[in-house]
């Protein structure tokens, strides 16, 4: 049972104490709002929908920010996926012009890479974007990064997004990845679904924060 | 003189109380992005934040969906006397990924034109985009300890924007430092022509 009186002779503000709970309310100035984590478990997809589970993914914010952290698959050599949705979830289908390039370097000190991969993005289209590919699943292998979409419940502007990702890939090396587009529609976008090009994602955790 | 001590007989934890004050701790509220200002442009020509100082070591500002009056480039100065005049001198970087909607020039590559070598104007984070309806940049800029009186002022932004009269995809990188060991305590954005019509600027610090 909780306590919730306090009945004491006195209750020194001065000394420090220490509360659990979570604090509710207006920030105290603080302006990046955790909403929402999902974790990974042979998981075929992780989706965050506005109003579902939790998930607030609507004008309450101006812009969000997902964090990736050691997203691990269950197949090798698969691409981590996105795609929005502006029907709640029911379709993730929306179109999308983006761009990719990416950093490269393997373990054996064999190679470099720099430059734009014009197979990896997408012109007008309602598939999938990779936010990494080439991803191992060796035991070790996964993807960590971040992504932030814009202002998802204007009607009045595109979407953009914009992503920053570093994955051990599959033949063993770095491959950063700076994804970003735009999602080509004036309806509000209202879910944002997670997966692998193919099987599972193992393991891993998305966390979903709103800022203001 | 302040309340420090509590002596009721009771107090029912189960009401709501006022509080005032600070909330200090790990992770109060977000943890150390506080927000400082935001200003929503209206046919505005500029918008600028002062008053920046050395209350924190890092400045970051958030533009979500800045949108133009006509087609121009987003862009920013820097003041060290509290917006009397923008114009430090500053040696910048600027490269972008392009990619047109009909699925051609998808690229990446340096923007000589758009970068500058001790000049004091103004530093673009965009290249021209159009004034359609739904057109508009978003993104963000990064100011690092721009109190120092000892170092250079670090910078670097990462904008996305739509330039609806391709139509095209774009994502910039910008880079550089202002070139001076005086404070740096006013930021200045603007479109190289026109105002800019809408869209929010908000201004964060990071202890």
């Amino acid at each position: 049972m909780g306590l919730t009186k306090v009945q004491a002779s006195g209750l020194d503000l001065s000394a420090d104490w220490n509360f659990t709970g979570t604090v509710t309310g207006t920030p105290a100035g603080g302006s990046m709002t955790l909403i929402k984590t999902l974790t990974a478990s042979s998981s075929s997809s992780l989706s965050f929908v506005n109003g579902s589970n939790d998930v607030v993914l609507d004008s309450t914010y101006k812009s969000y920010k997902f964090v990736f952290k050691n997203i691990h698959p269950a197949n090798d050599s698969v691409s981590f996926d996105f795609n929005g949705s502006a029907d709640s979830g029911s379709n993730y289908n929306v179109i999308k012009t983006t761009t990719l390039f990416r950093t490269s370097h393997d373990e054996a000190d064999t190679f470099t890479q720099f430059g734009y991969n014009s197979n990896e993005d997408l012109a007008q289209s309602t598939s999938y974007q990779h936010i990494v590919y080439g991803l191992g699943n060796d035991n070790d292998q996964c993807v960590s990064g971040e992504m932030f979409l814009f202002n998802p419940a204007s009607t009045t502007y595109v979407k953009h997004f914009m992503s920053n990702a570093s994955n051990y890939f599959a033949s063993n090396g770095e491959n950063q990845m700076f994804v970003a587009g735009y999602f080509n529609t004036t309806s509000a976008i209202n879910a944002i679904d997670f997966k692998m090009s193919s099987g599972n994602i193992d393991d891993g955790q998305i966390s979903l924060y709103g800022i203001n | 003189m302040a309340l420090t001590i509590i002596k009721p007989r009771a107090v029912d934890l189960s009401e709501t109380f006022n509080f005032t004050g600070t909330v200090t701790g790990d992770n109060v509220g977000g943890g150390s992005l506080v927000k400082i200002s935001e200003q929503t442009a209206s046919a505005s020509s500029s918008i600028s934040f002062t008053g920046i100082d050395s209350t924190y070591r890092t400045y970051y500002f958030k533009f979500i969906n800045i949108h133009g009056s006509s087609t121009a480039q987003f862009r920013f100065n820097a003041s060290t006397d509290s917006g009397s005049n923008y114009n430090v001198a500053k040696t910048t970087t600027y490269f972008v990924a392009r990619h047109d909607e009909n699925g051609s020039n998808g690229q990446i590559g340096y923007d000589t034109g758009n970068d500058l070598a001790q000049g004091t104007g103004e530093q673009l984070l965009s290249d021209n985009y159009g004034a359609d309806n739904d057109a508009s940049l978003s993104g963000t800029l990064w100011l690092f300890n721009p109190s120092s009186t000892t170092y250079v002022k670090h910078f670097y932004s990462d904008c996305q924007y739509y330039q609806s009269a391709v139509p095209r995809t774009n994502r910039t990188f910008m880079a550089g430092y202002g070139n001076t060991t005086s404070a740096i305590n006013a930021i200045r954005f603007q479109m190289s022509s026109g105002n800019i019509d809408d869209g929010t600027i908000t201004m964060y610090g990071i202890a």
